[in-house]
Parts: C-alpha cells; structure tokens; sequence
C-alpha cells in the first residue's frame, strides 16, 4: 500500500520507496484486488533506491559532492476487508538516507502513516473479460518529527496529504490491464526556519505545497499463484518552483517523474498464505528530482481473522 | 453494514476536517504590519552624527516654493485626483507601504540577498566562473550574495539610507512645509497617511527611494527593472496617501541620489574589488601555513572550489580602521593543528553529529542560512526589523538603527574573514573525514566561526537598542553559535572566540549609538 503517498512524500528525489511500493504484492492500494471480507494480509518490503543523476528545473546533472544518493526503506502493510468489496490498507515507512561522497550527513526515520479505503463497487462482464471500476480514498500522515528541510538527504516532505483515485481494470483469461489516476490535496508545511527563499521571499516559516497527480498502468499475467506485470507510472506536481542551477533542492518544488518497472507476486501453492513479491524500476524522465533506479523485496501472510482460514484467501475483482 | 458505515463516516469527516482546517494561503508575517506610527518624529535627527556626509547640506536643496503659490495649489490638486481614483491594488500598495519604507526597503534587499546566493556552478573543465559586475547578466550573475557580500551590501544600503534621511531631517526642519494633508481640508479628509507634525520636504520616502535604488543598482545591476519598478510603487503609495506633494518627491529623490553617489564612491575604493584573489595568492595562504607547521585548509568541494572571497579580511571597515582590525580585533590563533586540544575538539565533533535528536536539527536549520538564503546578517536583519515594528520608531531612528547593526555586521564579517584566511585553519571534516555533516560545509576555513561573530555583534548592538531584549538576543547568539558544532562544521573554540570577537565589534557600535546625538 501506500505507493503513491510515499512517492511524494518522500521526495521525489528518493523516489525510492514509492516506486517500490508501488506494485503488486499481496492487496495494495494500487492493485486491482481486494481481500475477501474478515481477511487481514501483513508484510514486510524492504527497497533500495539510488541516483547519481538528478533534474535541477530541467538541467540534468550529476553532483561530485553526493555521488550517489541511496535510500533504504524497510514498510510495515497491511490490508483488511471490511467486506468483499471495501478493503482498509495501511503503510508505514522507516527511512534511511545516504550520499556516498561529500560531507552530508545521512538521516533515518520512521515516516508517514498511510491509510486507504478501497472500495469496488462496479465489477461486470464487458465482453471476453471482466471490467472493474475502484474507487480509493486516502491520507498520508508524518508519525515523526523529520525534517523536510535537508533534501535530498531528508526522509520525506512532512506533509499531511488526502487523495482520491479511481482506478479501473479489465480481466481477460489471465491477462489484466490496469490504470488508475490519482489527486492528492497536499497540507501546507512548517518548516524549522523562519524564512525561505522559493522564486520570491517569504517571511514564514509555512511552505504552501502544491497539490499532485499521479496515473499509473500495470499489465501483464495474473493468476491465483502468480502475478507478473509490467508498470508504468506518471507523477506531476501542479505547481511548484524549479531548482535553480546549483541551488538546493526545496519541499515545494515542481517535482515531476516517470518511471518504468516491473513487478512480481509468487503466493506458495501448499501455503497459500504467503505471498512473496518484489519488484523493480528506472525512472525514465524527470523535473526536480533524482533519476533512481530501485528494487525491493517483500513477505506477506494473510489469514481470516475470524479464524476460519478457508482457502480463497483474496478475491479478485469481485 | 453499520461496522463500514461508521469507519467509512470517519474517515472520509477526517479527509474533510484536514482539507478544510487548513487553508493553503500563507502571509508573511510582517505583510499586515500597522502602520507606522512614530512616538516622536525626532525633528531634530538632523543634526545627528553622519557616517559618510561631512554636513547635512552637503548636497544642497532648492528652497520649496510657498503652499500660497499656484504651483503647490496645482500640485495639491494632483493629490485630489489621485485620492478619488485610487483602485483597490493601490489602497493596497498604500497599506504595504505604510508600515516603513526603511522595513520594506529592508525587505526587498534581503529578497535580493537570497535570490542571488547561490554558488556558481563549474565549467566544463571543472573550472568555476567568477561573477563580475562588468559582466552581470552572463552565468554566473553577478552578485554571488555570499555572507561577506551580503554583510557589506547590507552596510552599504543601511549606512546610506541613514546618512540621506539625516540630510532630509535637516531640510525638513530647515524649510518646514507642511505635509498636504496638514494643508488642505480635503486631502485631509481623504489622506490614508498616518497624520504626524513631520514636514514633507523633502519626502523621507523619497530619499529612500532614491538612495536605496542607487545603492542597489550597484550592488544588485540585474535588478534594476525590479528596484525601478519599487520605486514607483513607493511614490504613488506616499503621493496617493496625502503624504507629500510632486514637489516633496522629486526634492527627496534627487537628494537621497546624490547622496547613494558617496556612498557608492567609497565601495568601488574600499578593496573589496580585490577581496577574490588569484590562485597564486591562494597558493601562498596555503603554503605560509604550512611554514607555521599547521596543516592548511583545503576546499572539501568537488570540484575542488577556490575559497570564498578570501580577501575580503582588507575590506575598509565602518566602525574603525584597518589596523584596528588586525591589531587589537583578530583573535591569538586557533589550538594547533597537531596538538591534544585540537584532537579533542576534532573528536567533540564527531561525537556531536552521530546521532543526531530532531531538536538539534530544529537549531541547526534555524540558523542554517545558507545557500539560497538571506545569509546570517539578513536573519539579524529580520530579527531587527519585526522588533522594531513594536517600537515605533520615526523612519530615520529605523534608519539609524539598522546602520548601527550592519555596520557592525559588515566590519564583524571584515574581522572573521581576516581571521580565517590569516589562520587558514581546516574544517572538522577535513581532519576527519569520517564527519559527516547536518548543514552544507561552508567554502572557507573554520577558524573563527562567522556564525558566533554575526551573531554576537548583533545581539550586543541590538540589546543596547532594545535593552529589555538584550537577554533574548544573547540566547539567540548562543544557540546560533552552537548550531554550527552541533552540524558538525565548527570546533568548540571557533565558536567561543567567535562570540567573545563579536561582542568587542558589537561594542564600537554601542559606542557609536551612545555618542551619535539621537540618544
């Protein structure tokens, strides 16, 4: 869960943990699955992310005094059903930055809580296939006080987000396709200095955030054991200011990416319970942001809690 | 049905809570200041002690002619008709303008300050390009506001806005016509000024006005559009209020000129032309350390980045002379390079910056001010400026005032710089490059800390200002200071030698306020 809060929320620069996030594993909040009602699913991710390159405005270039910029994240998820078709998920980031050359120093924490509603309420035949229309409702919250005010080696952007999504996705045998499109209002934020400079003075210590939009596309072969899909994904910040040549990066700026990658789910088939994923990604463009690549790797189980551990333990689309 | 009905309600009354609580407009905190409203006009400031003016008639100012003459009753009219057609921006631009010119002044230099810090970026070949005024649009613009540029820019600006209101009290009281709205029932009726016994000619706005672009056009030659288009603003803002006449303006404006002219003659001739260096000159400040048996500072960037205006330790100061600087203001040197004490404070460092809490990080990015910033001098400017709005002061005790504190930060930024580059004294991350640390590595040695010396200057000046915030300043110097060991950049003993230099600038310029005539 959490993919896309994440990918603002920690800065773009280290997009790491959002693409990481981002694909399938057990339910998340970007996949087209939901958990049967009463089922909880948990787990564990562990990603890694790194740049050397990053955007100043659209000036591309690579900074002898960080060399390359890593991010390690290990998240705590989990995904109940409410009832088959409205599902809650919840994420909860640790945060570890470093720069491989230079003097800055690394910062670690834990980040923002993510929360989602995730409801289904069309799921119809059209055609061969199965159409599905989701629609997801979510905030982001910083459980910490980090600071957003030492990019890139800061662990997130502090803010306080809501988002709305609609994601919609088409079933045909084993094959999906999937996309979704995302608003996110983000809070302003404060920081610890009583002003800052963005294309103009402000006597404040508040940053006015801009708002974001995210769409994401996933395909690729989904069964009952296996998922394997191929992702792309798109965020634009609706405002925002460029980096300007050799200044440093700032909260509030015009933070923009793409990126491509590729996801795994593997659920054992004599424990159905587990679920390994994993997956991986470039980012192909960008604006104020560093150009990472990044992996990661999880485990997740998922059991009735009522007790009754039948087999189904999700629902796909229905 | 209920269970998802009730978390359902709950979430979604929270998404809407946070989105409505919070709305996304921000003001600065000084954009709704009052307007200033000054417990005595001090009519007498002109006889105040001038920094660069030999006598407040230097510059000489025409006679006004007489409010009966049909000139002044054909400017009064123009008053009138500014007055009825003054659009909703303009009342606007009215009330911005009413809390201070010297604060909003103020202001913009420190918008300008930030805007144009901003380290150059290296060539191809790893070479950085220097900014030159000659040259002030190519990359790298000119200024690089650095901390010493801005200390001096800062200065510059303060000094002369005192010096041309002081000319402009003398006038005022020499001449004493009155302000429009004292003149005429109508204007008076509709003046949006705050109505004071002061007289209008010349305009201290306008004065301002004049001297602060002229100073500014040198020491920011991009801005001039920007500056230009201020200075309209600020006349129509006092014309449209009631506060003066064409006449008070155009008097104002050509005297607070010719006045920048001094003041702009001293800065092309007070070395700071010099304050780069060459890179053989940077060789030998690193080769007569050596001959001291320390080990020299080396630049910790990469590309290796010729150090911060090293030479900006010979610029001529305010508040005494050059030799003053070297003989009696620069601190004994700093603990050996080799010695225990050095590698205890080295290790101090290290220790500090392990694990850091988020209160230490709360300090060290209060008093960052760094890259893209307003530089220290600028925060003690802003910590000054929303002080003296509570102190209604007349628009020249501001003035003087603020040429008291950057004076002295300009001449503690002359000190510090002579100090470091007479030391040449390594950064704790260059004696152990384990170090890593929480702000940007500053581009020049360590010893004494700039941060600890703009600091305590100002907090000493401006406890003597404003005496029942003298404790509060001190606090604010203590923990700017030590901001800088906690983020891993400075040696313990940068920091106290700092502090004590600082004070002993601060207290030429409480030497200067006791003996200038406006106490």
């Amino acid at each position: 869960m959490k993919a896309f809060f994440k990918k603002f929320s920690v800065v773009l620069f280290i997009i790491l943990s959002t693409m990481i996030t981002k694909s399938s594993f057990a339910q998340t909040d970007q996949d087209a699955i939901m958990m049967s009602k009463n089922y909880f699913c948990g787990g564990a991710v562990y990603g890694y992310s790194s740049w050397k390159n990053y955007w100043e405005g659209t000036f591309k270039r690579d900074n002898l005094n960080l060399g390359n910029v890593s991010t390690q994240t290990i998240s705590i998820m989990g995904n109940y059903g409410i009832k088959n078709n409205l599902n809650v998920l919840f994420n909860l980031p640790y945060i570890q930055t470093k720069a491989s050359e230079g003097t800055l120093h690394g910062l670690k924490g834990v980040q923002d809580l993510s929360l989602w509603l995730k409801w289904l309420p069309v799921s119809k035949s059209v055609g061969k296939g199965t159409l599905s229309v989701f629609g997801l409702a979510g905030i982001s919250l910083p459980v910490s006080d980090y600071t957003p005010d030492f990019l890139p080696m800061s662990i997130g952007l502090h803010s306080t987000n809501v988002a709305g999504r609609i994601t919609l996705d088409y079933e045909l045998g084993k094959f999906f396709v999937t996309g979704s499109g995302t608003y996110t209002y983000r809070n302003n934020i404060k920081l610890d200095r009583s002003s800052y400079y963005t294309t103009e003075l402000h006597l404040t210590n508040e940053v006015e955030m801009p708002d974001v939009v995210n769409w994401n596309f996933r395909t690729g072969y989904r069964s009952g054991h296996l998922i394997a899909e191929a992702i792309v994904s798109n965020m634009t910040t609706l405002g925002g200011f460029d980096i300007r040549k050799n200044d440093a990066p700032f909260a509030s700026n015009k933070m923009n990416v793409t990126t491509a990658g590729m996801g795994f789910k593997y659920t054992l088939k004599n424990l159905h319970q587990l679920a390994f994923v994993g997956n991986a990604g470039y980012t192909l463009s960008g604006r104020n942001v560093g150009q990472s690549a990044y992996a990661s790797a999880g485990v997740f189980y998922a059991f009735n809690v009522t007790g009754s551990n039948k087999k189904n333990k999700k629902s796909s689309n229905q | 049905m209920k269970n998802k009905f009730s978390i359902s309600a709950i979430f979604f009354s929270g998404l809407i809570i946070i989105m409505v609580s919070c709305s996304k407009n921000i003001e600065g905190r000084t954009y709704n200041a009052p307007a200033l409203t000054p417990a005595n006009i001090d009519l007498e400031a002109g006889s105040w002690k001038t920094v660069l003016l030999t006598r407040p008639d230097t510059f000489l100012l025409p006679v006004p002619s007489a409010i009966t003459l049909p000139g002044y009753i054909g400017e009064l009219n123009e008053i009138k008709g500014l007055q009825l057609n003054l659009t909703g921006a303009q009342k606007e631009n009215i009330k911005y303008w009413s809390a201070g010119a010297v604060l909003r002044w103020n202001e913009i230099m420190r918008e300008l300050v930030a805007k144009h810090n901003l380290p150059p970026y290296q060539n191809e070949d790893g070479i950085y390009p220097i900014p030159t005024a000659a040259n002030a649009f190519a990359y790298p613009q000119f200024p690089f506001s650095n901390p010493p540029y801005a200390a001096r820019a800062y200065a510059y600006v303060a000094a002369a806005q005192y010096d041309a209101l002081v000319a402009a009290w003398h006038y005022k009281k020499l001449y004493n016509r009155a302000a429009p709205y004292k003149v005429d029932s109508i204007i008076n009726a509709n003046a949006l000024a705050v109505k004071t016994d002061l007289p209008s000619y010349p305009s201290e706005q306008a004065v301002l006005a004049g001297v602060t672009a002229e100073m500014m056009k040198m020491l920011f030659p991009t801005e001039i559009a920007f500056i230009n288009q201020k200075v309209e603003e600020l006349q129509l803002a006092t014309m449209g209020s009631g506060a003066c006449v064409r006449s008070d303006w155009t008097a104002g404006e050509t005297l607070g000129r010719q006045i920048a002219s001094l003041f702009a003659a001293r800065g092309r001739t007070d070395n700071t032309s010099k304050a780069v260096g060459t890179q053989a000159q940077w060789d030998s400040l690193a080769t007569a350390t050596s001959g001291k048996g320390q080990i020299p500072w080396i630049s910790l960037e990469l590309p290796v980045r010729p150090p911060m205006l090293p030479f900006f330790g010979n610029v001529k100061p305010f508040l005494f002379d050059s030799l003053t600087v070297v003989n009696v203001l620069r601190p004994g040197p700093p603990p050996s390079t080799g010695s225990e004490q050095m590698k205890k404070e080295t290790q101090e460092v290290y220790d500090i910056v392990q694990n850091p809490s988020s209160d230490k990080i709360a300090i060290i990015q209060l008093w960052a001010d760094g890259v893209g910033t307003v530089t220290p001098p600028g925060h003690w400017n802003e910590i000054a400026a929303e002080d003296f709005v509570n102190q209604n002061y007349s628009e020249v005790r501001w003035a003087r005032n603020f040429a008291l504190l950057n004076m002295a930060e300009m001449d503690a930024a002359i000190v510090c710089w002579n100090t470091k580059f007479y030391y040449f004294n390594p950064r704790p991350g260059q004696l152990n490059p384990a170090i890593k640390t929480l702000t940007g590595t500053p581009n020049f040695p360590s010893f004494i800390s700039g941060h600890s010396i703009f600091s305590a200057t100002a907090a000493t000046i401006l406890g003597h200002i404003i005496p029942e915030r003298a404790n509060a300043y001190n606090a604010m110097a203590q923990e700017a200071a030590l901001s800088r060991l906690y983020g891993g950049i400075h040696y313990r003993s940068d920091i106290e030698v700092g502090l004590d230099v600082g004070k002993n600038i601060g207290a030429y310029a409480v030497h200067r306020a006791i003996t200038d005539g406006a106490e």
